[in-house]
């Protein structure tokens, strides 16, 4: 039976304040799902804030791996990848590639010697119109174990407590494998020398829907030629840059593609945990470098190498980085593109 | 466009009350993804897309039947001030319905994202890539979604008072099942 209607203008308060109720019951839903009931979570907006520099973002470029510069290039599969995963990418073929060599840093005037960690970042696509991206770097482990332990390091090492490094290595003391790297590992003289390593794990869906768990790497064919940070300085602070488009201009530049599969119950949710060395790996193609462009312009400048962006047959695993790399990546990407005026001799153009 | 009939038709109710489900969804996971870092990112990410086209083609149904159908006349005693609103109300929600989705896949489009709705099916792109495009587009939809929202809110809000303090029939014209008894 429903209630019998009054006249219009009758005042009760009821029914305003069930209307009221409604309203601000969803509104609050809302507030907390967007995060501004909860300000201890990480966002990607705090996440990218704590990558800058005390001065702030350098405005117009990217908030990590800031420098760097663009080639273009092939990947030539060679068909063994079709066993683990059913992507067109690992049919054998050649596919084209636009990437780009870079240095771990906020800062995109970083003198080369200054930056310990280098990275690679390809974008891969098919006729089919799909696309793999990934971003790599050349350490063999990651720093830390998780998203939360990363933006716990960008905290302690931009801040001006004493102990705050001391403190952090004490709660994450993986990042002493990764420090033991850093220290003693030599240096390369270019970006065509370094072994760039996806870290993160994926899993490839093969064509009858099995997964397997996996690692990649991108194994030069260029003999490494060790140097010293000293000796990298004297030779200017964008010598790599310099260098790498000589190499190229001189001579396509290679690298293997090599993928390592997980046994059962290798740790695939941490990246400084690295596999046993034993374990089967796929050479499931070559990468070759063909031309090298500024970055100003060039094709790379306004691609975000999400690690996300994948074929079917590859997929995302337990490893919580992808999704919180994405999710910074996008951050920076939607950040420093409405920057675009900032960037160098581009700002015109757009 | 009016018709004589007291109720919405049965589909344009139905279609109503699926978008409703939608679209709510969509804007709690839009400022949900954009908020996390965590492995629900890529999860709500991924629904994101796909739910933003199927709101695009019921939106573009629903137009449709709308134009097929027509919409009950409002109450000839409701004040012309509400009538503005309730009539215009309805193109805004329209033109979001269809907009937001369109924006969004533009946005991606400009910043040279694949459109990947499942598995390998994927979207063409429909706009080159360009960042000052990009930013205009993803600013609309960042912007526009709290608008949604916002004219939701006033949308229940409205209808609510129409139910409770005026019980004039404007709810039963989308109610899902009948509320109250039809005028004799």
């Amino acid at each position: 039976m429903a209630e019998p209607s009054t006249s219009p203008g009758t005042f009760r308060l009821k029914p305003l304040l069930i209307i009221a109720t409604v309203v601000v019951v969803a509104a609050v839903a809302f507030a907390y799902t967007a995060g501004w009931l909860t300000p201890h979570r990480i966002t990607p907006k705090k996440l990218v804030a704590a990558l800058a520099p005390p001065g702030g973002p350098a405005l117009g470029y990217r908030r990590n791996h800031a420098k760097g510069i663009c080639f273009t290039g092939t990947f030539e599969a060679n068909g063994d990848g079709s066993a683990l995963s059913k992507a067109t990418v690992f049919e054998r073929g050649q596919y084209p590639v636009v990437g780009r060599f870079n240095l771990g840093t906020a800062d995109p005037k970083a003198a080369d010697a200054m930056v310990r960690v280098r990275g690679l970042g390809v974008q891969i696509m098919t006729p089919d119109g799909q696309q793999w991206r990934s971003a790599m770097i050349d350490a063999p482990i990651f720093a830390v174990s998780t998203p939360q332990g990363f933006y716990e390091l960008l905290t302690a090492s931009g801040s001006k407590e004493p102990d705050a490094m001391k403190n952090f290595i004490a709660a994450h003391p993986e990042f002493l494998g990764f420090l033991g790297w850093v220290k003693g590992a030599p240096w390369t003289e270019s970006y065509a020398e370094e072994h760039y390593n996806s870290l993160n794990s994926f899993l490839f869906v093969d064509s009858a829907g099995t997964t397997h768990a996996v690692r990649w790497s991108l194994v030069p064919a260029a003999q490494p030629v060790p140097i010293t940070p000293d000796e990298l300085a004297k030779r200017g602070p964008d010598y790599l840059e310099q260098e790498i488009t000589q190499r190229v201009a001189a001579g396509p530049q290679r690298w293997t593609m090599v993928v390592t599969v997980a046994n059962p119950g290798d740790p695939t949710a941490d990246p400084t945990k690295a596999w046993p060395s034993d374990r089967r790996t796929v050479e499931v193609g070559t990468l070759t470098v063909q031309q090298i462009e500024p970055e100003r312009d060039g094709p790379c400048l306004n691609i975000n190498f999400d690690p996300t962006v994948l074929p079917s047959g590859i997929a995302t695993s337990d490893d919580p980085f992808p999704a919180a790399r994405s999710a910074a990546y996008s951050r920076s990407y939607n950040s420093r593109t409405a920057e675009a005026s900032n960037y160098p001799g581009t700002g015109a153009k757009q | 466009m009016t018709t004589s009939r007291k109720r919405f038709t049965a589909p344009q109710r139905l279609l109503h009350w699926l978008m409703a489900i939608c679209i709510l969804t969509m804007l709690f996971i839009g400022v949900g993804m954009v908020s996390t870092i965590t492995s629900k990112y890529l999860t709500l990410v991924q629904i994101h897309k796909p739910l933003g086209i199927a709101i695009l083609a019921l939106a573009l149904i629903r137009l449709t039947l709308r134009i097929f159908y027509g919409a009950p006349a409002l109450p000839p005693d409701l004040p012309e001030p509400i009538k503005l609103a309730a009539n215009l109300s309805q193109y805004i929600f329209y033109a979001l319905m269809i907009g937001m989705p369109l924006i969004g896949w533009g946005m991606l489009s400009a910043a040279s994202y694949p459109v990947v709705l499942f598995g390998s099916v994927h979207l063409p792109s429909i706009l080159p890539l360009n960042p000052s495009l990009h930013t205009w587009l993803w600013r609309a939809h960042h912007y526009l979604a709290f608008a949604f929202f916002a004219f939701i809110l006033m949308h229940v809000a409205a209808i609510l008072f129409h139910k409770l303090i005026r019980n004039d029939g404007i709810f039963e014209t989308m109610a899902p099942v009948l509320t109250r008894d039809e005028p004799k």
